[in-house]
């Protein structure tokens, strides 16, 4: 991203000064009944940092923007936004949220519906400046249930900047968008964060958190897994594997290749898990001529945790 | 109370189809169709009432408490699309959500009492100007228990079910609330005095010159507000827990 705080027209800090302090979450605890959803994260964001909350389903990223957010009492533990409680920063216009799912409030236009969210704040973007950045102008006049899901999503995004917030949470705010609107959607998203402002967005897809994160945060069965820059996360679940027929290789030789990091022999096959492929490909095929039926594939989000979470207490 | 906010509110009521059906167009049409007949009856089933008096006061009451009680409709279909949590992480205060619907309510309250009115003094209703206000000044108090109801309504019930819950619900307490026809004496007309919707029609005997209501009538709306506020509390603080 190339963008620069000049190189725009909107006005994102007009009529208020960026906030200095960042977000703490500290021993957050949250259970549904026997669900023990989040079991005790500390998690602090520095203002104008753009960190992705980055997990599976069921991990507790929802349940955890929820407490960010004001909407649930955590069980234990704190939140601090910009050095205040949650809805003492809510109510100073500083936090823009787009919020998991959910459709629109029927019978406005769009227009109407963002002047009327617009209303509430103390210090709004301009109505007609949102809409145009979000790029809904053209559908400005339109009733807000006649709208496809990718223009729905554009229309909430809307109304979660529309405060001019300094704070923007983002609960897998890409759903239901095409290639093309998520592509639009990161670029706003990442001008808006040029602003010196402090993001937030839970997903579960790897690649937007690499992609468009100054730092990921990864989740699990409720816990922090890890937190730190996107290329160190990658390195740890974005492993692929290679699947291969090697019925007499030993096992220590693969294990000693370039960019693997664990082997598993499966019969006549063998399965290393490799930090880097392309290096371990090169080095797999220069040391046994034998090989054959190779496969490389990327190991799933899903599969990724396993492996990370695999020996931690996982008992509800 | 934020200007702006109320008026995407009352903007989104009037395109509300269900809105004008119930609370405008449905009981304008019963009116002219029941005392039409009947505009010549002077004492309507010993009420002492004209026919015209009577039923604008009744189908009045019904329009109202179905303007009232649609709050609970918008919120329902709010809950629905997840709009009470957006609009929660949004300074709006919960009383001035709250206020917004209530307001909106009655606004929408006073359109149907006008509309009646009119159509009352189409069929020869006259009333002196004091009994007018007085009448309206009744009906407007009489509303405050349905407001409470909208708003418990609205939090318990889903979308899907709000339309036969509350066409259900005002059917039976406009029947036992006199609006089709007056009740008097037996069972019925003791179930009826314990209901809002019975004393919101008898609002129209300020027509007799009679007053304001019997004591009885004034505890009856006071015990339902104080039992609907409890009630709107209760369903507020059930439904936010949950999410």
């Amino acid at each position: 991203m190339s963008l620069t705080p000049t190189d725009q027209g909107h006005d994102w800090q007009s009529a208020q000064v960026a906030e200095t302090l960042g977000i703490e979450l500290a021993g957050l605890v949250k259970s549904f009944g026997a669900v023990r959803a989040v079991r005790g994260i500390d998690v602090s964001v520095a203002a104008g940092e753009t960190v992705a909350l980055l997990g599976p389903n069921g991990a507790g990223k929802s349940t955890t923007i929820d407490m960010l957010l004001g909407l649930l009492d955590p069980d234990a533990g704190t939140v601090s936004v910009f050095g205040t409680p949650p809805r003492a920063a809510i109510d100073r216009g500083a936090v823009g949220a787009m919020l998991q799912s959910g459709a629109l409030l029927r019978d406005l236009t769009v227009r109407e519906l963002v002047s009327m969210m617009s209303s509430l704040y103390p210090h709004p973007l301009g109505v007609a400046e949102v809409l145009e950045l979000t790029g809904i102008s053209e559908i400005a006049d339109r009733r807000t249930q006649k709208l496809s899901g990718g223009q729905t999503q554009r229309v909430r995004f809307a109304v979660a900047l529309v405060s001019n917030p300094d704070l923007l949470i983002l609960d897998e705010p890409t759903v239901a968008m095409d290639v093309e609107a998520r592509r639009d959607f990161w670029v706003t998203m990442r001008e808006f964060a040029s602003r010196g402002k402090t993001v937030l967005f839970a997903t579960h897809y790897l690649e937007e958190a690499d992609a468009y994160a100054d730092r990921v945060v990864l989740m699990a069965n409720g816990s922090v897994v890890a937190d730190g820059p996107p290329t160190e996360i990658k390195a740890m679940v974005g492993t692929r594997t290679i699947r291969a027929t090697l019925p007499d290789a030993p096992l220590e030789a693969l294990e000693r290749l370039q960019g693997v990091s664990l082997v598993e022999r499966r019969g006549e096959s063998v399965v290393l898990s490799c930090t880097d492929s392309d290096a371990a490909i090169r080095a797999l095929l220069a040391a046994f001529d034998e090989v054959k039926d190779i496969e490389i594939s990327g190991a799933g989000l899903e599969q990724a945790f396993l492996q990370l979470t695999s020996g931690d207490e996982v008992a509800p | 109370m934020n200007g702006a906010y109320l008026k995407y509110e009352l903007l989104r009521t009037l395109r509300n189809r269900r809105f004008f059906f119930f609370s405008l167009g449905f009981p304008l049409v019963l009116y002219f169709l029941i005392a039409g007949p009947n505009e010549g009856k002077h004492n309507l089933g010993g009420t002492g009432l004209s026919a015209p008096l009577y039923f604008m006061v009744g189908l009045a009451a019904f329009g109202t408490m179905n303007a009232m009680l649609s709050a609970g409709a918008r919120i329902a279909g709010e809950r629905s699309v997840g709009w009470n949590r957006q609009l929660r992480i949004t300074p709006l205060s919960t009383r001035t959500y709250f206020r917004a619907k209530v307001i909106t309510g009655y606004l929408m309250a006073g359109l149907t009492l006008a509309a009646l009115y009119a159509a009352g003094s189409v069929l020869g209703v006259t009333l002196t100007a004091h009994q007018w206000a007085q009448m309206t000044g009744l009906i407007l108090i009489g509303l405050i228990p349905f407001a409470a109801l909208g708003i418990v309504i609205g939090h318990l019930v889903t979308p899907d079910s709000i339309g036969p819950v509350m066409g259900g619900a005002t059917a039976l307490l406009a029947l036992l609330g006199g609006t089709w026809f007056p009740i008097t004496g037996g069972a019925m007309q003791k179930i009826g005095e314990a209901l809002p919707s019975y004393w919101l029609v008898q609002a129209g005997h300020v027509g007799l010159g009679g007053g304001s209501w019997p004591t009885t009538g004034w505890i009856v709306i006071a015990a339902w507000t104080l039992g609907g506020i409890a009630a709107a509390r209760w369903a507020y603080a059930r439904d936010t827990k949950k999410v």
